[in-house]
Order: C-alpha cells, then structure tokens, then sequence
C-alpha cells in the first residue's frame, strides 16, 4: 500500500521543485529527462511560439560551482555550431538564481534503445558515423567531450544524428588534443584526481582521474566502448563496474580498472573479425596503441562497410579472398554465370 | 568520368569478347568471326549508351542490371534474327544468351561507376 503513495509523494516533490519561470519568455510544460547535474523541461517559447528543451541545475546540487559548469556547458555547445550538436538557443539565471539554459528540443530516440531495438548492423555502424563527425568537430576546436555513450546521443525521426551532454566536455588550449601538449586552459579544467565521465564507458586514463592523459584519444575509447555496445548489447566496462556504482556521470577517486575487456568476438562469434578488431583498437588501454583520432577510428569503419581492408586487422588470405568475393559478389556472378552459360552452349552444339 | 561514357567503353569491351567468345561455343563461326566482333562490339555500345543513360537517371543496382540485360536482349534478337549466310540457320540462343548476360554486366558497370550530373567532384 505504502508504494503507490511513495510515487504520489516523489511526483508531488517533484513538481514542487519545478523552476519559477517567471519573468522570463518560457512556459513549463513537463519534466523530460534528470540528470546527476540538472534537470532537462520541455518548455515553450512565448517569444517565438516554440517548444524548447530548458536544463536548469537541479535544487539538490545548485551551487556556484554547478552553475559556472552548467554556463560553461551552454558556452561549449554554442561554440561547436554542427549539424550533429543541439545549438542552445539562450542563457539565464532563474528569479531563485538557478542557472538555466535553452535549447532546441530533440525528439527521437537514444542510441541504446534503438540498438536494443534490434537495428541492423550496418545501420548501426553507420550511426556511428555520424556520431564520429560532431566529436571530429569538437575536437578540432578543443573539446573534449569525455561522457559519450549510447544514452547521450539520439537519433531524430529523419535520421539526424545528435551528440548530447557536453557537461563534462573539456577545453584543451592547444585545439589539437592528441599533439601532446598539455595546457588545459583555465575554462573546463579538471583537478587532478578527479574523475568525470560513465565508468563504463570511460577510458582507462579517465578512470584514474589522470586528467592532464585525458585527449581526443578518449573519446575514441568511448567511441569503441560505443562500437563495442552495438556489436554486443552492452559496455564493454560493464563487467568491471559494480552493480552500485551510479550509471551517471559521477565525480570522486576511484582505483584504475585493470580487468581485461572480453573481445566483442567472444561474447558473440557472429561479430566479423574486422569489427572485433577495430574495437579492440578503439579500446586499447594505452592511448598510444589506438586510434590517433576519431577521422582514423570513422576511417576504418567506413572501409569496412564499403568491403575493403581495414588497417586494425592484419587479413589472412583465405579471409582476403572471402573479403573480395563478397565485395563483387554480383559481377563475379555474373560473370560466372556468363561462362557458365558458354560451356553450356558449347555442350550442346557438339550433342 | 560519366556514366554514358562508362557504359559506352564497357560495352564495347564486353561487346567486343561476346563476340570472340562465340570462337569457344560456336567453332563453325570462325570464317566470319571479324564482322561478328564488329557488330557485337557495336551492339555492346549501344547497349552501354542506354545503360549509362538510364544509370544517370536512375540510381538502382537491380534495376541498372535488368534495363542492361532487356536491352542485350533486345539487340541481340535483332541479330540474331539474320541467319547464317552460308546455313540459313538463325543462332537465336547462341547470340541471345550471351548478349543479354553481357548486357546486364553493363548495366552493373554502370551503375557502380561513373558520374551523375550534380554529383560532388573529389
């Protein structure tokens, strides 16, 4: 009996916490999503006669720490003006000070639920694609975005691809992160020790709080951690993670997971040995042995889709000649077939 | 490249070997090989000119690979519909057969490769 009250008592909190918007140009209209960090409404735009997507820091953590990190979020994401980013549309400080900002409203569904959806393997290398080229971006302008995973991108009713949750993004003065300078800049940087990011996704450099080893390289960590989700159905730090270990992101020290990842290969056989090997470079838990960037990551997964060589794995023969023939499946029919079709005409003349 | 230029090259190189293979399934043309090349190298051309046309409009593998494959057909039946001056015997099958698979192989060149108009230059 005492549960359904729970729920009345949550919702009745809940709404209670709902932010004044007076004064400003929005109406709230629901709750959508809450994060460690803030909490994401659907608003309306009175201005502009819209609907918005409005994040404002939730009451429990609002303090001015939360509210530079959830300026310095808006900040980083109307920098990185791209198709696969949500532009924020505005800024402000709400009449109880809680800092919000708005944003365009992403309708469409998350990564992982359409992957658990049963999408098909090349769609869903595709999509990663297209996730590839906003954090591409982001990172020839510094950012880092240091929190992706299937949860933090949708995909909109038309196929649009939308990288979200910058919270934790992290500016690099240099705009090229993997060129070995280490010179945060004062804006995002992280003390060190300091652990950002989803365990399970996360870089081994990241877990360990090394923050000034943190570059573009994990992002490509969490990009294969991404891969290694499609290919499997789950993270590939999942197995390293205690059950009670929060899902979100998450701040505080946490000893460096040492635990091997178990290839995509052995946890389905089915998984092509290109791809197995792709991840497993992708994951790599020295930031030297993988990807040098996200170009080179998205590079080898678009050879593999369009059936050519990719460089993560050294071919055998029999699998090049496997590789070939399925790559020009139709014309090696079609010419077999022609042949086929001449000996017969010759069989048959000399009957 | 485009792809009527495409379809005209390949046909004409797979137009020309349809003509020679008939050495291989039909020894007795020997005599009139030369002018059996010749037509189907024509016959090749035209078959990729339509290919490559229909490919710049249409972006479709299976379609592509039957409108090459009718028209091989097509003007192979033309062909063969001439019989052999010295027998009198027409080669319906030996001419028809080869022509409309060699028809369909320029349809898939066609719409594997090659420009359309509009697409980005590299």
């Amino acid at each position: 009996m005492s549960e359904p009250s729970d729920r009345a008592l949550d919702r009745l909190r809940r709404v209670a916490q709902w932010p004044d918007l007076t004064g400003t140009r929005y109406e709230l209209q629901s709750e959508v999503a809450r994060g460690g960090m803030g909490v994401v409404y659907l608003a309306r735009d009175r201005e502009l006669e819209r609907d918005v997507a409005l994040k404002v820091i939730a009451v429990e953590a609002a303090d001015a720490d939360t509210a530079e990190r959830l300026r310095r979020e808006a900040r980083t994401i109307a920098r990185l003006e791209h198709p696969g980013i949500v532009p924020v549309h505005d800024v402000g400080t709400l009449p109880d000070g809680r800092v919000f900002y708005a944003m365009k409203l992403v309708t469409g569904k998350r990564l992982d639920e359409l992957v658990k959806a049963g999408l098909p393997l090349r769609e869903r290398l595709r999509l990663l694609l297209r996730i590839g080229e906003p954090v591409a971006f982001a990172h020839a302008h510094g950012v880092i975005h240091r929190d992706l995973k299937p949860e933090n991108v949708m995909v909109g009713p038309f196929g649009e691809v939308l990288v979200m949750d910058w919270g934790v993004a992290k500016h690099r003065g240099d705009g090229n992160p993997a060129s070995g300078s280490r010179s945060p800049t004062a804006e995002g940087a992280t003390a060190h020790g300091t652990i950002v990011g989803t365990p399970a996704y996360m870089a081994p450099e990241q877990a360990r709080g090394d923050v000034e080893q943190v570059d573009a390289r994990s992002d490509v960590y969490a990009l294969g951690a991404i891969l290694y989700f499609m290919l499997t159905g789950r993270a590939p730090g999942a197995a390293l993670v205690s059950p009670d270990a929060p899902t979100r992101t998450w701040a505080g020290p946490r000893a460096p997971g040492t635990s091997r990842i178990q290839p995509p290969r052995e946890a389905d056989k089915d998984v092509p040995r290109a791809l197995d090997a792709i991840c497993l470079k992708a994951l790599a838990a020295e930031p030297a042995l993988r990807y040098p960037g996200v170009s080179e990551l998205s590079d080898d997964v678009a050879r593999y889709l369009e059936g050519e060589r990719v460089l993560a794995h050294p071919e055998r023969l029999a699998e090049r000649a496997l590789r070939f023939a399925s790559r020009y499946r139709t014309p090696i029919l079609l010419l077999l077939a022609y042949v086929v079709m001449r000996v017969v005409l010759l069989l048959v003349a000399r009957v | 490249m485009n792809k009527p230029l495409v379809g005209l090259i390949v046909g004409g190189i797979v137009g020309a070997f349809d003509g020679l293979s008939a050495l291989f399934s039909a020894p007795e043309v020997a005599p009139q090989i030369a002018g059996i090349i010749v037509g189907s190298t024509f016959k090749g051309v035209i078959v990729g000119l339509i290919a490559g046309f229909f490919a710049r409009k249409v972006n479709s593998l299976p379609l592509g690979i039957a409108v090459g494959l009718l028209a091989g057909l097509l003007f192979a039946y033309l062909i063969a519909m001439s019989p052999d001056p010295a027998t009198g015997r027409h080669y319906y099958w030996e001419i028809m057969l080869p022509g409309s698979l060699a028809g369909a192989i320029v349809g898939y060149a066609t719409q594997k490769y090659g420009r359309r108009p509009g697409d980005a230059r590299a």
